[in-house]
């Protein structure tokens, strides 16, 4: 059974705006899958239907096995949710905030209370347990909603957007604990703009365009897809003629750029030793030599014929990364 | 809203209601208007319009003061209704209701975790002011007894008019139109009794003052301060805050349906 199912999922607002126009999509047990998109693309309305923060206008979807409207507490039961922003109460403490989110589940108070000691530890915000939540960076607040969303053990955990604005510390941090939960069995349905965060954390990648999927697969295919990976070699310009006749043994000469000579690899990566053998062996001297993979952003610009909004990493405050 | 559901819910509301107490004493902007402007407000009048209880058809009371807490009280309650209103637009505003409508409990118990905790202020602003009142020479008519239907009767109100705050906070999902319905709470406290009994207002506002639910409510609260407690006038008065109620859940109940099913 999968975990998440949608069937021609929709949701058109009142003004005729269409955000999501049939997503259809698959999640297995135990995956993670990153959903990317630009801003707008429907990313967020998708989530908002998922955890029945909205009711679609079309479609169905199952999650955990329950369907979303007509068994909507018991998707709430099964589903752990951390939304865009980090919706946190900045006059609560962290310790406040996640036994509340205890109660709100069900849990005793003891048992809440012993939760909370337990997963303020694991995000390493025992020290800032007291604190009021105002005081807290952006990733401290990231990884206490990270944390409330866990406090019931989730089977499936939705995360929106979890690491939008973080320096790239804090977004390791994120990350780190993401594939921890994955280890440990949770299901994982994230969605995000950072190209590098879903090749990194995912099992499966869905982008998404303008409310609809345009492509979906592992990180892999969907990049091999989209081409092989090129070779990029700096060299001399008088020597560029017998480099490019070097270099064409091994794949399609690609046309120059910026002084190097550039080959598409026929049999990929595994072909580079092999290069620079040859082109050893044929005398020339190399100035510097890079392996082009093709990224996630490629196969965006190939599938929808525009780059990724916020396709480079931000950078915000740092931090420390809280304590293994 | 059965009494299986309140209790199934109960922990959820109490949990809840401690979140927006605590919520209004950690924020001054949330607490003034409670305590302090109607406080401010009843000094004012106390010093500046005691001489009233002269006038040949006031009703006979032991003091101005005494014949003010009632008003003092409800303005305290009307306010706590607003205040509650503000901090769950800005709730609505930051997503942090998205975190409560996540979670697998009645939606309807949220709102009445907000309500729990105006109630909780709405007991805090009656004993404020009973507190002030015996401090400054007030007197209560109605003994311990009166008291105690005192606080309960400004902590219903509380509740009743959070839940119009409620609504309307659902309905809009921002502070600053909740912010803006401030004013209005002085229209609806100066065309009642709160202030002045309602034999000694002038036309058409007499008439206004006379139908206006706050005038019951208001003078249920005084009968046990300046009188002793009446069947009548607790009766009117439950009868005021059971209108009031009513509309509110019925609001609350459209408001929440409409955010849940539109998003916004």
């Amino acid at each position: 059974m999968p975990a998440i199912e949608a069937k021609s999922l929709e949701r058109t607002f009142s003004d005729d705006v269409v955000a999501v126009a049939g997503v259809d999509l698959e999640v297995n047990e135990g995956q993670i899958y990153a959903f990317l998109g630009p801003n707008g693309a429907g990313k967020t309305t998708t989530v908002r239907m998922l955890t029945t923060l909205l009711r679609p206008t079309g479609g169905s979807a199952r999650v955990a096995g329950f369907d979303v409207i007509d068994e909507a507490a018991d998707v709430r039961r099964a589903i752990g949710v951390a939304l865009q922003e980090a919706a946190l109460d900045p006059l609560m403490t962290g310790r406040e905030l996640i036994r509340l989110q205890a109660t709100l589940h069900g849990i005793s108070r003891p048992e809440g209370r012993r939760r909370a000691d337990e997963l303020l530890d694991r995000v390493g915000l025992t020290r800032a347990a007291d604190r009021r939540v105002g005081t807290y960076s952006g990733g401290m607040r990231r990884r206490l909603d990270l944390a409330s969303a866990l406090v019931h053990e989730p089977i499936v955990l939705f995360l929106d957007e979890p690491t939008t604005g973080l320096d790239p510390v804090s977004r390791k941090a994120i990350w780190q604990e993401v594939s921890k939960l994955n280890d440990e069995g949770t299901t994982v349905f994230l969605t995000t703009q950072y190209l590098e965060e879903a090749d990194q954390l995912a099992d499966n990648v869905g982008i998404i365009s303008a409310g609809r999927i345009v492509a979906e697969d592992t990180p892999a295919r969907l990049k091999a897809e989209v081409g092989r990976p090129h070779l990029e070699v700096k060299i001399a310009e008088d020597e560029h003629a017998l480099a490019t006749e070097v270099v064409a043994r091994f794949g399609q000469p690609l046309p120059s750029k910026d002084g190097a000579v550039l080959v598409e690899l026929a049999r990929g990566a595994s072909e580079v030793a092999t290069v620079v053998r040859a082109l050893d062996d044929a005398g020339l001297c190399v100035e510097s030599l890079d392996l082009v993979e093709p990224t996630l952003d490629d196969v965006f610009v190939a599938k929808t014929g525009q780059h990724l909004e916020g396709g480079e990493t931000e950078t915000g405050e740092t931090e420390a990364i809280p304590a293994p | 809203m059965t009494p299986a559901f309140l209790r199934a819910n109960l922990n959820v509301i109490g949990a809840l209601g401690a979140r927006s107490v605590k919520q209004t004493f950690r924020r001054p902007q949330l607490l003034a208007p409670i305590l302090v402007f109607p406080t401010l407000l009843l000094a004012i009048q106390t010093g500046g319009a005691g001489s009233a209880v002269n006038l040949p058809e006031f009703p006979a009371v032991n003091g101005f003061l005494d014949s003010m807490l009632a008003g003092a009280m409800i303005q305290s309650t009307l306010l706590a209704g607003n205040s509650g209103a503000i901090a769950f637009a800005v709730d609505i505003e930051m997503g942090f209701t998205d975190r409560l409508f996540a979670a697998p409990i009645s939606r309807f118990a949220i709102v009445l975790g907000r309500l729990a905790g105006t109630f909780v202020l709405g007991i805090v602003a009656a004993v404020w002011f009973l507190a002030i009142g015996l401090i400054f020479g007030a007197s209560i008519e109605g003994g311990v007894g009166g008291a105690l239907l005192v606080i309960g009767l400004v902590a219903l109100s509380a509740a009743a008019f959070g839940g119009l705050g409620a609504a309307i906070a659902l309905r809009a999902g921002r502070a600053s139109v909740v912010q803006g319905l401030f004013p209005l709470v002085f229209v609806i406290l100066f065309l009642s009794s709160a202030f002045f009994p309602a034999n000694l207002i002038l036309e058409p506002a007499r008439s206004v003052a006379d139908y206006n639910p706050l005038s019951f409510i208001v003078e249920g609260v005084r009968d046990n301060i300046v009188f002793s407690p009446s069947l009548e006038g607790l009766a009117e008065a439950l009868g005021a805050i059971a209108l009031i109620g009513a509309i509110s859940i019925s609001l609350t109940v459209l408001a929440l349906r409409h955010r849940l099913r539109t998003g916004g």
